[in-house]
């Protein structure tokens, strides 16, 4: 079949309805009369009167954009952008797989050789969403078997993915290139046996956070010998050994290696031989940073790192001991992305490393580390601009360490620059988010997980309104925002008021009456995710969005005060609307909607909803 | 409530006499349960008049997804290394005779027949017993759990490893029940409890 299918000189057939998004209201582009427009595309160069770049040159233009908004923008412009636009259009983003069919995608764009599609609500990633929901993968690539027999790329977040699929993939697309599964479920390591023999062509292999079933390591012996091309191999979050020698071997032979992430069951000395043969790594996954039999002094691993001149990310660095951490140091200075929130370090150790690594722009750590790490982190690292920390006894009440305001608090006087934070915590006042927020007013993503539900400050007992007000107010690019703790309807008016540029927003455990959800749907005009579990937001609440749901991506409630009646009266309001409610398996209450998902759509109802997904 | 011992009537490999204390039992007091709203996963329409359970609100583990952290880093924590990481929990729906809602708990959590009971007792504020064949129930209330066949099973006969798969739900029983019920079904044949 034609790699390159030629856009044809007779009119291209615009069968699909395109909702799209702009801030002040949603436009449809209909399928248009072909025999209208015709002249003008077939008689291009003769014609005297056109003023407009010939296709050719049009599409060249628009091959360099990249940005996918950007793209969008320009199909908008008018039909013979839109035509150019979808001829040049290599890489499509779908953000909710339910969004579109596979069969529009393939009809708007011929030339697709990457693709990104994400599946389930975020909240799966919780449990909030009962297994079989959907996102299956397999229809998609039944479609793109046809449309795209040359694609290359493919990642996929929260989909559902058999092993079936991916064998499908590894078989069908004799160019694929590339693989990343984030979040996903429902497959193997046989489905990686299979992508690891059939694609010859394999540059990207990366497996993360998934829900697989680990059924041994002889996946990673399966790649043929002739293989050479791996760029990018993580297999970090795989539990099962791998065979040590095949994966020497593959490393050895594949020069272009960038990433490299290995699981737990690498060891030390292993690491050391593999680092030798790919010493222009950039990103690097260790495997257990210890060693159980102390086969020899630790200084046989100084020079372990002294090759690789290209490091700039470390991760894995499992049951890391001081007596090892040191082995990273001369890697460190070149460090701008650290991830140790797999290693439970105290806060000497997390401070002696950090005192390395000057470069530090992303680092990722476990609360181990304490109030007194994050000090470390604040005098060492004033170029940071991204910080999680991760919980290390998340569920266990009885645990009083881990971090507290005053860490935070630390790190924002030392890190102006800081952009993104996920802070897990315990405990947490208005007067420290509101210093933050003067120390650091460029945040863009700023996540506060207050981990008590509904907790409020803990000194003054009031609370937490005012701190995502300063926030709010302070942080004018804000884009993404999750709240915790103590919360009445005053945060949400803040929300509403102040955050013009808010993308996303995370509720749990907050808000008085409807007021609070009001208050954001009216305000915050760049809305386009909204999730929210465990609020007394009600009917009112959920229609005061009725018109604003299609300029969103989706809205989810759960454990909210929504009837179902609200929702069929949203369904019935906006078609092009999906309202969808998840049964609970009880059906106890079948007037009140326990778990409502709300999305638009060009594809109609969902046509393999599950029987406890109800789509009215 | 008759509040027994329940370590009498615990099934367990062990000299008779050495026992734990399981009455310090907490349970946190996390001050979302005031009157203003309702509880995670609770209809708000519940009434409290005879259910003790109400107050003190559940333990953290037993709120679904939350603190939000992903399955596959809780089980990273939680060290299970030689487990196929399927990500999520099991969770299963907990109904007490008496109590006007149910309750859901991650069986993943426990280790043990007596850690769950322990995670029970907790959230229903009440005392469990495990049946023993020789003394019987020393407890008013008795476990019981509905298995893949559907049928209605006393917790404890099968070793802990064998349970977690099978079972479905849990159910609290009055053991005056439970006798009944195995009395019933001894006349009657598989007895499918209805809810």
């Amino acid at each position: 079949m034609d790699p390159n299918p030629k856009r044809p000189k007779t009119v291209d057939r615009v069968d699909s309805v395109e909702v799209v998004n702009s801030s002040e209201s949603t436009q449809l582009l209909c399928s248009i009369d072909p025999n209208r427009k015709r002249a003008k595309t077939v008689d291009r160069v003769d014609s005297a009167e056109s003023t407009q770049f010939p296709d050719e040159v049009l599409e060249r233009v628009l091959s360099l954009i990249d940005s996918h908004k950007d793209r969008s923008s320009v199909s908008l412009v008018c039909k013979d952008w839109y035509n150019a636009e979808r001829w040049s259009r290599r890489h499509v983003f779908i953000g909710n797989c339910y969004s579109v069919s596979p069969e529009i995608v393939a009809a708007r764009f011929p030339r697709i050789r990457s693709v990104t599609i994400k599946g389930k609500p975020r909240f799966s990633d919780f449990n909030l969403v009962p297994e079989d929901w959907g996102a299956d993968i397999y229809p998609w690539l039944s479609v793109f078997a046809l449309a795209y027999p040359f694609l290359e790329e493919l990642r996929l977040k929260r989909m559902a993915v058999s092993d079936e699929s991916l064998e499908f993939l590894a078989t069908k697309f004799c160019n694929f290139k590339a693989l990343s599964l984030l979040s996903c479920d429902g497959f193997s390591t046989d489905g990686l046996k299979a992508i690891a023999t059939h694609c010859k062509n394999l540059t990207e292999l990366d497996i993360q956070e998934n829900g697989i079933d680990d059924l041994g390591g002889h996946w990673l012996s399966c790649f043929p010998e002739t293989l050479t091309s791996l760029e990018v191999l993580n297999f970090a979050s795989l539990n099962s050994e791998v065979s040590f020698d095949a994966l020497e071997k593959l490393v050895s032979r594949c020069k272009s290696l960038k990433v490299l992430k290995v699981n737990r069951n690498i060891s030390l000395d292993q690491l050391q031989k593999l680092l030798s043969h790919c010493p222009q790594l950039m990103e690097l996954g260790t495997g257990a940073f210890t060693q159980e039999l102390i086969s020899g002094p630790v200084t046989e691993f100084k020079n372990m790192f002294s090759n690789c001149r290209n490091l700039i990310t470390l991760s894995g660095l499992w049951d890391a001991t001081p007596l090892y951490l040191p082995v990273i140091y001369p890697a460190c200075a070149r460090l701008t992305f650290l991830n140790l929130s797999y290693a439970t370090l105290r806060s000497d150790e997390l401070a002696n490393l950090l005192s390395h690594c000057k470069s530090l722009r992303r680092l990722w750590l476990l609360d181990t580390v304490g109030d007194k790490g994050l000090e470390a982190v604040g005098s060492c690292c004033p170029f940071l601009e991204e910080l999680r920390v991760f919980p290390a006894h998340p569920f266990d009440q009885q645990i009083f360490l881990g971090v507290t305001e005053s860490g935070f608090v630390s790190v924002s006087r030392g890190c102006p620059r800081l952009r993104y934070v996920l802070y897990f915590c315990r405990q947490m006042t208005n007067a420290a988010v509101a210093a933050i927020a003067k120390n650091c007013p460029d945040f863009t993503h700023f996540r506060l997980c207050i981990m008590n539900p509904g907790q409020p400050d803990y000194l003054t007992k009031e609370p937490m309104d005012e701190a995502f007000g300063s926030i709010v107010k302070t942080c004018t690019k804000l884009q993404r925002l999750a709240i915790s703790g103590l919360l009445t309807d005053r945060t949400f008016e803040y929300i509403g008021k102040y955050s013009k540029n808010l993308e996303t927003l995370s509720v749990a455990f907050a808000g008085s009456s409807d007021l609070g959800m009001e208050y954001v749907l009216q305000g915050c005009p760049k809305l386009r995710k909204l999730e929210i579990r465990d609020c007394p937001f009600g009917n009112a609440a959920l229609l005061s969005g009725l018109t604003k749901y299609e300029s969103m991506r989706s809205l989810w409630m759960s454990a909210c005060n929504v009837s179902m009646n609200a929702c069929r009266a949203l369904a019935k309001e906006k078609p092009r609307l999906n309202v969808e409610v998840i049964r609970d398996e009880d059906g106890a209450d079948d007037s009140q909607a326990h778990k409502v998902y709300v999305y638009r759509t060009v594809a109609g109802p969902r046509r393999d909803a599950p029987p406890f997904v109800l789509t009215l | 409530m008759e509040l027994i011992n329940f370590e009498a009537t615990e099934l367990r490999l062990g000299l008779p006499g050495s026992t734990e204390d399981h009455r310090d039992v907490k349970s946190t007091n996390s001050p979302v349960n005031s009157n203003k709203r309702s509880s995670p996963e609770m209809d708000s329409s519940v009434s409290d008049e005879n259910d003790p359970s109400r107050s003190p609100p559940p333990t953290k583990a037993q709120v679904v997804g939350w603190p939000p952290v992903r399955s596959y880093r809780k089980n990273i924590l939680q060290g299970k290394k030689s487990e196929p990481e399927r990500g999520s929990g099991i969770y299963v729906k907990v109904s007490m005779d008496g109590a006007p809602y149910l309750r859901k708990v991650d069986l993943k959590v426990y280790k043990s027949y007596g850690e769950l009971l322990k995670g029970l007792q907790a959230m229903f504020k009440c005392i469990i017993g495990l049946y023993s064949e020789r003394e019987g129930y020393k407890s008013e209330y008795a476990p019981t759990y509905e298995d893949k066949d559907g049928d209605w099973m006393l917790l404890g006969d099968v070793p802990w490893d064998m349970f977690l798969p099978s079972c479905k739900r849990l159910r609290i029983m009055k053991s005056s029940e439970v006798i009944e019920l195995t009395v019933s079904a001894f006349f009657f044949g598989r007895n499918k409890t209805t809810k």
